[in-house]
């Protein structure tokens, strides 16, 4: 369904995989090649102390199944819960040697645990003068639309996106969670890798081996020249859903999704637009300060003689995540509404139909 | 007989509507009538009523995620919540907050919280607005093993103990931090040892024998409405149902679960000792069982009738501005 055109070459078998196998997957084989790995959290493994089986969860959507039986719980290690004191382990043992996984189960909890992640973690290489890594992966469940409420439903990528010194990754297919996963292990900075909970089983052909992603490389989904759609994590779909129904009338999208939002494809997006002149952002996060304003002022301000329209987003609205599924649903940005924005701004300006 | 015939009834019937409730709770979301997931605290219900049954509606508390027993032992109406908990406009928090965020602050029930350690920080700073204010007034914070190991709990338990708060840190230890044993998360031997060390009193109680849980109680809640400062509670206790309803709870023993209901319910408990006391028939208990069972028939049946919100005026009402 993807179209991974500027992606890597990578060779040999597929398989279909979910994304939660994808990101499994990626887990293993790094655990496998580097013994520095380790995975930490509330039950990664599960029933740690417990008279019934070991793994009992794997996590609670199931992502770190099968580690700990194969890795050990000295290298899958159930935490209690702790969220401050999981993220400053991971970040100090990756200042010491390891290359930590840490999962925050609802990325939510970066409320308990902020202070090592964005005093701490995210400025060591910088405040130390570029003598410090910090390797380590924040693993975090993102988004909407399981009805969890107002304290399990957030999109949190723009606040950690503001941080300096934190790398920022949010997969929308299977194919870029494994790529992006490798990646974020390899990496000598600290990596927030989020996923949205709604996605973990969205499946596509996934290579067997392992192979990286780059960050700051955006992938494009559909191709197009009338109007740029950038969309990450689930919105990507909304956009893909879009651009097809589009493609029916003979208008054609641009889909571009930036994959890791900080750092951020500039390039990707700005090139687009000033082939097509307008551009719709779509980001399930709160309005204010956030992704999609920051993608607007960018182009605003580096690519306002390419635009023929102004600029449209679509957002959540301001409020925290409501509860009730009739005011979740209003909540979430999704297909129709996108494709409202997305008419508007085909119809506007000087050769608006 | 050492407790009257009308405080037994009310404590027997709040922890059998507890019961009942979240009983229902797991029937009615197997039937897809819950959005979400829920956690329910059917097994527990003595420590709640316990700790609330003296408190009025001006003493506070805070909850958990498992928390629909400690707002009924708060006098939270039945009715309104099976509402919230189905996401209705007329539900305790309009069908906004749902089972894991509910509140209802007439009833000094501050909230369930879907942040582990979330709660006992806030209800200090409602147990430092009673001493502040000179109210009398008492705070209690429910707390879980998993909790317990939070550095927000640390934190509030030794401020507490500083500003000599008029706060209950109520320890529920059912053995399970969702899937994780207390004696694996818990580091040191006694969560009851530990609290001591912040310098507060300290006590374990059986948390399925209502009358040992209440005493502990009693004492701590008159230690802090007179000016005594802080008390911390372990109560022993048994979850009869998952972390959330449908965990598959592979991290219990086989048959666990049937035992602690056969073995270890506080309800059974409570029965026993009351009738071989003699201080209640069991025929009187039957007939509140009745009342209770139709208590929540009524309260499911209004709540499936009840409308939903309104995304175009609902959505955006109840915060500061709009974009």
């Amino acid at each position: 369904m993807t179209n991974h055109a500027n992606n890597p070459t990578v060779g040999g078998k597929t398989s279909m995989k979910t994304i939660r196998e994808a990101i499994n997957d990626a887990l293993r084989e790094e655990m496998r090649r580097d013994p520095t790995v380790i995975v930490l959290g509330e039950e990664v493994s599960g029933g740690a102390g417990c008279e019934g089986e070991d793994d009992a969860y794997g996590g609670v959507f199931g992502v770190t199944k099968g580690l700990m039986p194969e890795f050990g719980r000295e290298r899958v290690i159930d935490t209690p819960i702790s969220e401050a004191a999981i993220i400053g382990a991971a970040a100090g043992a990756a200042n010491n040697g390891l290359r930590p996984v840490a999962e925050l189960m609802f990325f939510d909890f970066i409320g308990v645990s902020f202070d090592q992640i964005f005093n701490q973690a995210a400025k060591f290489r910088y405040m130390f003068g570029g003598k410090s890594k910090t390797p380590m992966v924040i693993r975090g469940t993102v988004g909407g639309g399981w009805r969890a409420g107002a304290q399990h439903s957030s999109m949190l990528h723009s606040i950690v996106t503001h941080v300096a010194g934190l790398k920022v990754v949010m997969p929308a297919n299977a194919y870029d969670a494994k790529g992006l996963m490798v990646q974020a292990i390899r990496d000598d900075d600290p990596v927030i890798f989020l996923e949205h909970k709604v996605m973990y089983d969205n499946a596509c052909e996934v290579p067997d081996e392992q192979y990286c992603i780059p960050f700051g490389e955006a992938s494009f989904p559909r191709q197009g020249s009338d109007v740029t759609i950038v969309a990450i994590s689930n919105m990507v779909t909304h956009a893909i859903t879009v651009a097809d129904i589009l493609a029916k009338e003979g208008i054609s999208c641009d889909v571009i999704d930036p994959r890791t939002v900080s750092p951020l494809d500039h390039e990707a997006i700005l090139e687009s637009v000033e082939v097509t002149g307008r551009l719709v952002i779509i980001d399930e996060g709160n309005p204010r300060c956030g992704l999609a304003s920051d993608i607007a002022g960018i182009v605003a301000e580096h690519g306002f003689y390419s635009l023929k329209a102004p600029i449209r987003t679509v957002t959540a609205p301001h409020t925290p995540v409501p509860f009730a599924p009739e005011l979740e649903d209003a909540y979430l940005p999704n297909a129709d509404k996108l494709m409202i924005a997305v008419r508007e701004v085909l119809a506007a300006g000087p050769s608006g139909a | 007989m050492p407790y009257s015939t009308e405080f037994l009834l009310s404590v027997y019937r709040t922890m059998k509507t507890i019961r009942e409730f979240e009983e229902r709770c797991v029937k009615e979301f197997e039937g897809g009538n819950v959005p979400g997931f829920t956690h329910v605290s059917n097994g527990q219900e003595a420590i709640a009523v316990a700790a609330c049954i003296d408190l009025s509606d001006k003493d506070i508390i805070g909850s958990t995620h498992r928390g629909h027993g400690h707002c009924i032992a708060k006098g939270c109406d039945v009715g309104g919540m099976m509402k919230e908990i189905m996401g209705r406009s007329t539900g305790l928090c309009k069908g906004k907050g749902g089972s894991m965020h509910i509140a209802d602050i007439d009833k000094g029930m501050l909230g369930a919280n879907a942040i582990v350690g979330g709660g006992p920080p806030l209800v200090n700073g409602a147990a430092l607005a009673a001493k502040t204010l000179g109210t009398k007034n008492v705070a209690l914070s429910f707390n879980g093993d998993g909790s317990a190991n939070q550095g927000t709990v640390f934190e509030a338990m030794n401020m507490a103990v500083v500003l000599k708060l008029p706060h209950i840190f109520v320890y529920e230890n059912n053995g399970y931090a969702e899937g994780t044993a207390a004696n694996y998360g818990v580091g040191s031997n006694s969560l009851t040892d530990r609290n001591a060390g912040f310098g507060m009193p300290a006590e374990c109680v059986d948390g399925l024998d209502f009358f040992a849980t209440y005493e502990a109680l009693k004492i701590a809640t008159e230690r802090a409405r007179n000016g005594g400062g802080p008390t911390a509670i372990e109560a022993m206790c048994v979850r009869f149902d998952g972390h959330f309803i449908g965990d598959p709870q592979l991290y219990r023993a086989k048959d666990e679960v049937k035992n602690a209901r056969k073995n270890q319910d506080c309800i059974k408990i409570f029965r026993e000792r009351v009738i071989s006391e003699g201080w209640l028939k069991a025929a009187a208990m039957n007939a509140i069982d009745k009342e209770i069972m139709a208590e929540i028939e009524t309260a499911v049946v209004d709540a499936l009738a009840a409308p939903h919100p309104d995304p175009a005026t609902d959505l955006m009402s109840d915060v500061y501005c709009s974009y």
